[in-house]
């Protein structure tokens, strides 16, 4: 019986294939949550440049660079990249990589199809970055796709709607494979309650994934027949109502922006305990917190569309209940610092990037409590003061928390430590520039200027030289962050298997880097 | 020394309030000159006092964690992760705080939506990208559109200095007149896609939506002329479709609206007079810049999959008949509005001859306005 056992571990021993080949057929959770991350790192890249040329236009009034065609094809594109390219693939990257390892399992449950849904996403990215040299451009409705707008769009349109679709396709596919890896994978005695906080952020996003996505696809199906099979889903002169539109998109796009940070909740509730050498507090009321975020989630989306002259009764529905969700968020910022409260706190990199999430996080959370009262958000909607609101909560909030992990984990990754010194200087960079760029739009849209403009009265100028400046600041802060992790990847000092002097898990337990196979022998968790 | 220190301090205040006090440069929501303005005002600084004060709290207590709770200083870490009666605390504590706010929310809510007995009524009409107003029952109806020295102005590489223009993209040829003091009306839908009507001065912005009418009312307190813009993206231009509206005491109104309707009578009655092709060709030229230069641009060449070219257009050097139709009634499903009830007869005669004999199109031939009043 030994032996075949030991036969049986010779031939999980084997390591990756050679070459290019590796990538494209590989199976391997590790390699795919690389692939994965490379690729929004690529993707955020390719956002980050339409924003700068969003903001070398509001730079100073008047039209100096683009025209406004170009100029709306550049807001619309950088949000699809940036959600559906950027951050969405970041967190399915980081699944990858840790969600196995953190549950004691050997690899993903579905690694082929974990190969699929990832070499979905450069096709469906080539197809949508494909309408910029198509007759009539590149989407320019907006990345919300309201018709009849968006039904004017050029040759682009049925191709963004096919993108769309595909990347609709592997975020569910992911999804599946996040579900049925944590329901079937764990390690004797990892119970539910024991999970880290990633993975039950994650099993909840999952969820959301596999109830919204199919409605998005719905969605923008309707709008494909609408445009090229003479139905009237979303045009009043056939009985159809371009409202319908924004209530399926949104009951899709709420939970969406769910999607974007419940994992990032999970990060930063690995990495505080780690810097604060203290467990992390109310464990149980953060999966609860979590699943009540979640369950709101489905239930107040027309917030995003308290101007389009909804009956007195869905407004204040609409509005209490979004006004709640700020108690289980309230909680968990608690509960955050709660657990850096009497800690013996350090501040490496990472931990500067989770408290500059929670800090930034939050001033994203109190404008979006402002949003909430209906009728103050007559005068916020469709202004820099959403603006300002989102970019908070994506910005300094998700992409924070993926910044955090890939400092946190990149020495398990790789093997290598990164740069303590360049990365604080990354996160000082960053985290000066994003403000600079983001808060004055507050005053902004406050002031009156609305979003998706491209030319702006002159009261406006001053704070949008603001924002510009912070916005190429932060621009050339991420071009040096690939640079970190280009340098880290290629060598630097080496890991210990540890790392964190105050981590916990079992991804602490692995040599850095960790074996191809995780855990081929289960661990026992007690 | 005393001295020293008020003086410093006063300084640094009046640098502070006046930079606030400077009128063009905002940093708050204007409060506005409707009483629906001021208690959405007053509903914005409430909320966001509460969530000042709640940042100081959570962000003083980390800010004090971070100092005193850190290795460097020696402290060491306890172990502590469980307390039912904090998570008690502050989950019950922010549920009040939050009834607190939705009470007086839920008030200005239902008096915003209070719509009914209005002195008079406006329709409001979105078009890409221009305002018509139509005053029911009162046989006034005509389009505000951007004005032509901002319009001019805010062409790429037009080397004008926005500075220099008076309210650059925030004025129109003809602004929306209404009296003070009394409860307007409005009625609000689109022809074409969506868009958003929204004077910050008045408190709300509501959407114009195509096939669908959107109820909203203004009572303004003071005389004056309160400007705002769309606020839901319309397509290329929706930057540049700005609201005016003047508000005048009910006498100034009342002479304004005598004025327009005896203008819009005389319209009516008026011989329609055979104008000079090469006249037309200059009113043309006007009407183009104004209208169709958006999708068309400057020199006519249009934007390839989504703009036609008029430079060459089969339709332009072709049948006058099906030129003049689709300048009309527009191309449904695309951007091509119907101008019909946009642009006079003369108008219309001068864009359609304009086309046909300018940017680098020779047909020849011309429309005069009778013959497009023939067609109506």
């Amino acid at each position: 019986m030994a032996t075949v056992t030991d036969s049986l571990d010779d031939h999980h021993d084997h390591g990756p294939a050679k070459g290019l080949m590796r990538w494209v057929t590989t199976t391997n959770h590790k390699d795919i949550g690389t692939l994965y991350l490379i690729f929004a790192l690529v993707m955020f890249m390719v956002g980050g440049a339409m924003a700068m040329v969003i903001r070398l236009e509001l730079f100073q009034p008047g039209l100096q660079f683009v025209d406004p065609g170009f100029f709306n094809q550049m807001t619309t594109v950088h949000a699809l990249v940036m959600i559906f390219g950027g951050v969405m693939p970041a967190f399915v990257g980081l699944a990858n990589w840790m969600l196995p390892i953190m549950i004691g399992g050997p690899d993903m449950a579905l690694p082929r199809m974990n190969n699929w849904s990832f070499w979905i996403l450069p096709f469906a990215f080539a197809m949508l970055l494909g309408t910029f040299f198509m007759d009539g451009g590149a989407p320019a409705g907006g990345w919300t796709l309201y018709p009849p707008l968006v039904l004017q769009g050029g040759n682009g349109f049925p191709f963004m709607i096919f993108a769309i679709h595909m990347m609709g396709i592997s975020s569910v596919m992911g999804a599946i494979n996040v579900i049925v890896t944590i329901l079937n994978m764990r390690a004797p005695g990892m119970t539910l309650m024991k999970m880290p906080l990633f993975v039950w952020t994650w099993f909840i996003t999952a969820y959301l994934l596999i109830a919204v996505m199919p409605v998005l696809a719905g969605a923008v199906t309707m709008l494909l027949t609408d445009r090229f099979f003479d139905t009237t889903f979303f045009s009043a002169a056939g009985g159809g109502d371009p409202v319908l539109f924004q209530h399926i998109f949104w009951f899709f796009g709420h939970p969406e922006v769910y999607i974007l940070i419940l994992p990032a909740f999970g990060v930063i509730s690995a990495i505080i305990p780690t810097f604060a050498r203290k467990p992390l507090f109310g464990y149980s009321s953060m999966v609860y917190a979590t699943s009540s975020i979640a369950f709101l989630s489905f239930i107040v989306w027309a917030h995003h569309m308290f101007t389009v002259g909804l009956p007195l009764q869905g407004e204040l529905f609409f509005m209490y209940a979004t006004m709640l969700i700020a108690v289980p968020t309230g909680v968990k910022v608690f509960n955050w610092i709660s657990t850096m409260w009497k800690g013996s706190m350090t501040f490496e990199t990472p931990m500067l990037f989770a408290i500059g999430f929670v800090i930034m996080f939050t001033i994203g959370g109190f404008s979006g409590l402002m949003l909430a009262i209906a009728p103050a958000d007559f005068q916020y909607h469709d202004t820099y003061f959403v603006v300002a609101h989102f970019h908070y909560v994506l910005v300094t909030g998700a992409v924070y928390s993926i910044m955090a992990s890939v400092y946190y984990w990149i020495p398990k990754w790789t093997g290598n430590m990164y740069s303590e010194k360049l990365g604080q200087w990354h996160f000082w960079l960053s985290t000066i520039s994003v403000n600079v760029l983001f808060f004055p739009q507050h005053f902004l849209g406050l002031a009156g200027m609305p979003r998706r403009i491209p030319d702006y009265s002159v009261q406006f100028a001053e704070f949008n030289m603001w924002s510009s400046i912070g916005g190429f600041a932060f621009g050339l802060s991420q071009v040096f962050f690939c640079f970190i992790v280009y340098k880290t990847i290629k060598g630097g000092e080496k890991a210990t298997d540890q790392v964190w002097e105050g981590a916990e898990g079992l991804e602490w337990t692995l040599s850095s880097p960790p074996p191809y196979h995780s855990f081929s022998t289960a661990p026992e968790i007690k | 020394m005393n001295k020293l220190k008020q003086l410093c301090a006063g300084g640094a205040a009046l640098t502070f309030m006046s930079s606030i006090a400077r009128a063009d440069y905002g940093l708050n929501l204007p409060v506005g000159v409707t009483e629906t303005s001021r208690q959405v005002y007053d509903l914005h600084m409430l909320i966001l006092w509460v969530c000042v004060v709640i940042g100081v709290i959570v962000f003083g207590a980390m800010i004090y964690s971070m100092i005193y709770h850190r290795k460097s200083r020696g402290a060491v870490a306890s172990q502590f992760h469980e307390s039912m009666t904090a998570e008690l605390v502050w989950t019950v504590i922010p549920f009040i705080i939050l009834i607190v706010m939705a009470i007086p929310a839920t008030t200005v809510l239902i008096d915003m939506h209070d719509s009914s007995e209005p002195d008079l009524q406006i329709k409001v009409t979105g078009y890409q990208w221009k305002w018509r107003y139509e005053y029911i029952g009162e046989d006034v109806d005509f389009f505000s559109t951007l004005d032509a020295a901002s319009n001019e102005a805010r062409r790429v590489g037009s080397d004008i200095d926005p500075a220099t223009v008076d309210n650059y993209l925030l004025n129109v040829d003809k602004p929306l007149v209404i009296p003070v003091g009394k409860k307007v009306g409005f009625l609000l839908t689109a022809s074409d896609v969506i868009h958003s009507w929204w004077v910050p001065d008045f408190g709300w912005k509501k959407d114009a939506i195509p096939g669908f009418i959107n109820e909203a009312w203004v009572k303004v307190d003071e005389p004056g002329v309160y400007r705002g813009q769309c606020a839901e993206l319309c397509g290329r231009d929706h930057g540049f479709m700005p609201i005016v509206v003047e508000v005048k005491s009910e006498a100034d109104y009342a002479t304004w609206l005598a004025e327009q309707k005896a203008g819009s009578t005389a319209e009516k009655t008026a011989v329609i007079e055979e104008i000079d092709p090469l006249e037309l060709k200059n009113i043309g030229k006007k009407v183009y810049t104004a209208n169709c230069v958006a999708c068309h641009l400057q020199k006519g060449e249009g934007v390839a999959g989504i703009y036609p070219a008029i430079t060459g257009s089969a339709i332009v050097t072709g049948d006058i008949n099906q030129h003049v139709d689709l300048v009309m009634n527009g191309k449904p499903g695309t951007a091509m509005a119907a101008f019909k009830d946009q642009l006079s007869d003369t108008e219309l005669a001068a864009i359609i001859t304009y086309q046909r004999n300018s940017l680098g199109n020779k047909v020849g031939d011309a429309m005069q306005p009778i013959d497009i009043a023939a067609l109506r």
